[in-house]
């Protein structure tokens, strides 16, 4: 058991669930109640890194926090170094990879909040952002559980945008499922049984948890 | 608008006191559907007090609430709330629905789930400091009959709780109009008229314009200082509830009242001891036994008849509880849908209908001599 790469993916994973949750709400809010005539494009755009196999997303990442890009270039000139093969670029880059995971349960959930009632907040004189603190949000909550638990789980697992964009340095950029990959190469098949085995009973727990939580006769707690 | 089409009603309160005449409105706004088109067009003055807004669904009655609330943006027009203007399309002002002062009590009731009676119920008063909305909302939900359940959720409280919730929300934040989109449809009648006596008494200290969206006659005759009736997007009568739907001077109305057959009758004698009285029908000589009214011999009246109410027979009946036995001729069937429409000539004219069955059974046919069988129950008296 690989404990170094097990609490550099938490750390990611954490990292990128609590960006995500921050990022995804603003960004489903716009997608759920915006009237913009092109908007499908952008949402297009979001749900992008459901289908396109990570390592053209990674590759992509990759030559866009690369050295030869304006972003790149600007993040070297801010810190001295470039963002590839870095802990922050596997961040920038799992944020990215995960972002439908986040935003669609966000905007489904938000979607599925009576209009009517966010006519009644407004004609009792609550602001848009009173409405989404008050009533939206609170509305929207198994959403929101099953948004950022995905992104969790869904950081935690993945493959090939960490290796295109991060590679493999131990302690920095090796993630559980490269660790996996690395003894399977090496034929260290009890190795990879234990790393494998733990990130199943993670996920596994994970959506037990999201799923019970979102049980409808539990929505409130289970007394009354 | 033509202000003479105007009923005189209305006109004359205007003159009474401008102040009364608390909301203005003139809205225009298109619908364009693949296959209808619908245009809302109104021009209306309303005064404090409960107005009516009756019609068939698809009237336009929700969509005007809508435009008075900012919910929904008319394409041109204006509206005026005394001396505030919410909306004029020639000037670009559109006064956001967070700032137009109207209390909102949707068809259903969009009361917050997640939140208590008494965070509902506060939710529109937020801004005021902690006591006053305590206190606030303390009266408001005692004078609504419902100070008991302010820890519950909506969702444990019965459906006339909830509309004495809704309407404790609304009218808490003061409002200067209450707009309710048939609050009460699902209430019985008991219930109904408890609620609505609460919301006259609130109003008698607030005297502010209290719109009615119903498409049940019952609440027009049972509720109603004023009734408009709406088709199409349109006005196309306003008055009091007897006057327009009880003296119809267009067809829509009498059928959107109910009363296929309205006819002008006098008393001709009052039987006290029975609870009846007997009419004679203007321009014929078909006598009717109707229930006892306070009217005296001579007087002059109207009396409606649902075609559905009326029996028809084919040969002389006898025997019958029923008091009104008049013999009369087919002059038309049609069909509509699964019910036949009789066209009777008895001196007048009544509509009848009938199923199906009943038509071939009885072999109807135009020119057919025939008897209509009326209870008394069945003869509506109205005021002339």
């Amino acid at each position: 058991m690989d404990w170094q790469s097990f609490w550099l993916t938490i750390r990611l994973a954490v990292l990128v669930a609590t960006v995500l949750a921050l990022l995804g709400l603003p960004i489903a809010y716009w997608i759920t109640y915006s009237r913009w005539r092109w908007k499908f494009i952008a949402e297009a755009v979001v749900a992008l890194p459901i289908v396109l196999p990570p390592k053209v997303l990674g590759f992509y990442i990759l030559i866009a926090l690369g050295p030869r890009s304006p972003l790149g270039r600007w993040w070297q000139s801010f810190t001295g170094h470039t963002l590839a093969f870095t802990f922050e670029g596997l961040v920038i880059g799992s944020i990215i990879y995960s972002l439908p995971f986040a935003v669609q349960p966000f905007a489904a959930s938000f979607a599925a909040v009576d209009q009517r009632l966010l006519a009644a907040s407004a004609t009792l004189g609550a602001s848009k952002l009173r409405t989404f603190l008050e009533l939206i949000l609170p509305l929207s909550l198994p959403g929101l559980v099953t948004g950022i638990a995905l992104s969790f789980a869904h950081t935690m697992g993945e493959f090939g945008v960490v290796l295109m964009v991060g590679g493999n340095i131990p302690g920095v950029t090796r993630t559980v499922s490269i660790d996996i990959y690395d003894k399977v190469q090496a034929f260290d098949y009890a190795g990879a049984n234990a790393t494998a085995l733990m990130l199943l009973v993670i996920s596994f727990t994970i959506l037990s948890l999201v799923y019970a939580l979102n049980r409808k006769v539990w929505a409130v707690w289970p007394f009354k | 608008m033509n202000v003479e089409t105007k009923p005189d009603v209305i006109v004359e309160e205007e003159r009474a006191s401008s102040v009364r005449c608390a909301l203005s409105l003139q809205l225009r706004k298109r619908f364009q559907t693949r296959d209808c088109s619908f245009e809302l067009n109104v021009d209306l003055e309303i005064p404090a007090g409960i107005t009516i807004l009756f019609g068939p669904s698809g009237a336009g009655k929700t969509t005007i609430l809508d435009c008075i609330a900012g919910l929904t943006t008319p394409e041109s027009g204006m509206l005026n709330l005394k001396e505030r203007v919410l909306f004029n399309g020639e000037k670009g002002i559109d006064v956001s629905p967070q700032n137009r002062r109207v209390g909102y009590v949707f068809q259903d009731l969009a009361l917050f789930p997640h939140l208590s009676v008494k965070k509902n119920v506060q939710y529109g008063i937020a801004s005021l400091p902690a006591s006053e909305r305590e206190e606030r909302s303390r009266q408001i939900l005692e004078s609504f009959h419902v100070a008991e359940l302010q820890q519950r959720k909506p969702s444990e409280i019965s459906g006339g709780e909830r509309q004495r919730v809704a309407l404790a929300r609304a009218l808490v934040t003061d409002p200067a109009v209450l707009l309710l989109d048939e609050p009460l449809a699902a209430l019985d009648a008991a219930i109904k008229s408890k609620i609505v006596d609460d919301l006259r008494a609130w109003n008698e200290s607030h005297q502010i314009p209290i719109l009615y969206v119903t498409h049940s006659r019952e609440e027009v005759f049972a509720l109603g200082e004023r009734v408009i009736v709406l088709q199409n997007g349109k006005v196309i009568a306003q008055g009091t509830p007897h006057e327009v739907m009880t003296a119809p001077r267009q067809e829509t109305i009498a059928v959107l009242a109910g009363f296929e057959n309205i006819f002008d009758a006098h008393v001709t004698a009052i039987h006290e001891d029975r609870g009846t009285m007997t009419c004679l029908i203007a321009g014929s000589n078909v006598q009717l036994e109707t229930p006892l009214v306070r009217a005296d011999v001579g007087s002059a009246l109207r009396v409606g008849i649902r075609a559905g109410d009326i029996l028809l027979a084919s040969i002389e009946p006898a025997g019958l509880s029923a008091r009104n036995v008049i013999p009369g001729r087919v002059i038309s069937l049609a069909q509509r849908d699964v019910i036949v429409v009789a066209k009777v000539n008895c001196g007048v004219e009544l509509e009848v209908h009938l199923t199906l069955a009943a038509r071939d059974s009885l072999q109807l046919q135009p020119g057919r001599e025939v008897w209509l069988v009326i209870k008394t129950h069945s003869c509506h008296l109205m005021a002339s």
